[in-house]
């Protein structure tokens, strides 16, 4: 098994080191490190701009550059976290707490270097998890039949909707709604027209670049359009020499960082838990077991490191599910599996074998791509740390062009623009209605697959829908959905939440970093 | 007296509209899902997976509306119940969806330079603090860029300029 795994990763770093693969995993990292600084973008719109750019590209191009656009925007995003206090990706608002404070007392550099240390770190023990995990998860996948991938994906999509931000119900909501667009189009099996009103366009379905961009994009900056608070550049001078720990910084930051990196894999494992809960729990864990519990929030290394290792390890984590079995555990794990459908590419456990190239080449760039996020961030901080100021004014109106002609090259249709913006004004209501959207775009991705796997139980069955708590894999997956459901309204009924957020949430609403900041940030989907 | 009151606070409540829009949603959702041809559950037909997701988002709307008439339930959402943000940016909402359009209409009869060039524009003038020197050189400086980007290098097939080229 492990010869298996390395004979694997030395093909697949191969498959990395070809050159056009190592530019376009170069031109991800850096479009990502890019966007991870600027306030007010996130990944998925970045991801979801750059797909159909990807159209013409090989596929193993296309997902290690899409791929790099993912984890290179959370290096960039502790950058802002620790210089500005501005907790734009969710998963580093926690960062803010204890590196803000660093920045403070003049020692955010100090704070930076030791977070691409850690990220490296956290990153690396992801991916070797992914490494050997996956083969394992692929044998046992190998096995199911249709109604055993019908309730997995049930499980994913449940934890998905309910283990992520805000309500668990609303989540579960989404979730359906992303069903349901999912289902807009010509039926597979029967080849009948649903819910196309007439239109030829929807023939093929939603679109999903459109979906996306119009989720994560265009209500994304109705939602902060004049809300952006003007950037304090005060603290942002960091040079290249500031951010050599000193080595007591490195004896206190060595085993919160491992700590982080244990916390946020074992987080990835969990569907539906993203980078966003695996920091909060290791922040949380971390100041559990100081001696010095008080300390915290006041620039302690310990909690800058510990989040950020756990963040990075496990979005590379995330990473297991998606490639291995082809249920994706967040909204950007789901675009990454749609960008690899566009491709003509089936995702699921086949996917290995059928397309090692793909697999290994993703694993091996991963490394490639931290070890040039290290590189990137190192020597050139000065260039990112100036790129915080540039003004939202300017920032969403490019954007804008960017969603416009991106989904217009999708199909090279105007109709498709049209929808997008029809699609921003539902998704900007749906988030003042305290919906998040995040969930609608892992419903939309599973949601084909999971009717024809769904319809081959159940011909499969002749039409015994008890089969799926017959069959004994099955039964296990549906008996995790029922413990999720149940759990959740025991929890509700107890008048306690169940997840872990929002405590985590208190605490950061604790130091209150500026006020439009955090009003910002439970609206900001990206995870 | 007391139920108008009750009623009141109701209609304030951001999760009784959350609530309904999904009931409304999934209604519609059904009645149209119920048209198709529904099958049986051996031989399932187009209908049947979207009725039974409208049906299921309607139970899912009820449940939202009942929770937010429950004694201190809405509470725990942080209490934000407005419908609106504290700062409605109607013009702002306008433009940006407005940019959009722009690119549709001056992009089909004028090519995309022009079209971007509105689009940024438009977009652009949602901002307070936009001036319209610097909204200009913003959409030109955007214009030239994503040109020579997506024409010359991406090859997306969109004429530059044209006089109403194709309908």
């Amino acid at each position: 098994m492990i010869e298996q795994a390395l004979t694997g990763l030395w093909y697949g770093f191969g498959v990395a080191f070809e050159p056009h693969n190592i530019l376009w995993c170069f031109v991800g990292v850096l479009v990502g490190n890019m966007v991870g600084v600027l306030p007010g973008m996130g990944p998925l719109a970045t991801i979801s701009i750059l797909l159909p750019l990807t159209f013409g590209m090989k596929p193993v191009g296309a997902i290690l550059m899409l791929g790099g656009v993912m984890y290179g925007a959370q290096y960039g995003g502790a950058i802002c976290s620790i210089l500005l206090n501005l907790p734009c990706h969710p998963p580093h608002a926690v960062t803010c707490l204890d590196g803000f404070p660093m920045t403070k007392q003049g020692r955010g550099g100090v704070a930076l270097g030791l977070t691409v240390f850690a990220s490296f770190v956290g990153a690396s023990w992801g991916i070797t998890e992914m490494i050997f995990l996956s083969p394992l998860l692929v044998k046992a996948a190998l096995q199911f039949g249709p109604a055993e991938v019908c309730s997995l994906m049930l499980l994913g999509l449940l934890a998905g909707s309910t283990l992520a931000r805000g309500s668990p119900i609303k989540g579960v909501a989404m979730t359906v709604l992303g069903l349901f667009l999912g289902s807009v189009g010509t039926d597979l099996e029967t080849g009948s027209e649903r819910y196309t009103f007439g239109m030829t366009e929807l023939d093929d379905g939603i679109e999903l670049i459109a979906l996306a961009l119009g989720l994560f994009g265009i209500a994304e900056f109705m939602n902060s359009v004049n809300q952006v608070a003007p950037i304090n550049t005060k603290y942002t001078n960091v040079g290249i020499k500031d951010m050599r720990p000193t080595k007591a910084d490195m004896k206190r930051a060595f085993f919160p960082m491992w700590r982080g990196t244990i916390v946020g894999s074992l987080c990835s494992l969990i569907p539906g838990t993203g980078p966003t809960i695996a920091s909060f729990v290791a922040y949380a864990t971390e100041k559990k077991i100081s001696r010095h519990p008080e300390k915290f929030g006041t620039g302690l290394i310990e909690g800058v490191v510990c989040p950020e290792a756990s963040t990075h390890s496990s979005v590379q984590g995330d990473f297991i599910p998606t490639m291995s079995l082809g249920i994706p555990g967040d909204a950007v794990m789901a675009l990454l599996l749609g960008a690899l459908m566009i491709q003509g590419i089936v995702p699921g456990p086949q996917l290995i074998s059928q397309h090692p190239d793909i697999f290994w080449g993703l694993v091996a760039s991963f490394w490639i791509g931290n070890i040039m996020l290290v590189l990137l961030n190192v020597p050139l901080i000065g260039i990112w740390v100036k790129m915080l100021a540039i003004p939202y004014r300017f920032l969403y109106p490019s954007a804008m062009f960017f969603v416009c002609i991106g989904v217009y090259a999708a199909n090279n249709d105007f109709f498709q623009v049209g929808e997008v913006a029809v699609i921003g004004l539902f998704g900007y209501i749906l988030l003042r209605l305290g919906f998040h959207p995040a969930p609608i775009l892992l419903g939309f991705v599973l949601g084909p697959r999971f009717e024809e796997n769904f319809r081959r139980a159940m011909l499969i069955s002749r039409g015994d829908i008890l089969v799926f708590v017959e069959r004994p894999i099955s039964a296990v997956f549906v008996a995790l959905c029922a413990i999720l459901i149940g759990s959740q309204i025991y929890f509700r009924l107890r008048g306690a939440k169940a997840d872990l957020e929002p405590a985590a949430e208190n605490v950061v609403g604790g130091e209150a970093p500026t006020a439009l900041a955090a009003q910002r940030v439970p609206a900001t989907p990206a995870e | 007296m007391r139920l108008s009151t009750s009623l009141r606070e109701l209609i304030g409540k951001r999760d009784f509209y959350a609530g309904g829009l999904m009931l409304l949603l999934g209604l519609f959702i059904a009645l149209k899902g119920s048209t198709y041809r529904a099958g049986t559950l051996m031989h399932m037909g187009p209908g049947f997976l979207p009725t039974a997701l409208g049906v299921l988002l309607m139970l899912l709307g009820v449940a939202i509306a009942a929770a937010s008439l429950a004694p201190g339930g809405p509470d725990e959402h942080g209490g934000d119940q407005s419908l609106l943000p504290e700062h409605p940016q109607w013009w702002a909402w306008f433009c940006i969806l407005m940019s959009p359009a722009a690119f549709i209409i001056f992009g089909r009869y004028f090519g995309m330079a022009p079209g971007t060039f509105a689009c940024v524009f438009i977009a652009a003038l949602g901002d307070k603090t936009a001036s319209w020197k610097g909204t200009i050189i913003l959409a030109s400086v955007v214009t030239v860029f994503g040109v020579s980007l997506f024409s010359y290098f991406l090859q997306v097939p969109m004429p530059i300029l044209t006089w109403r080229g194709e309908f």
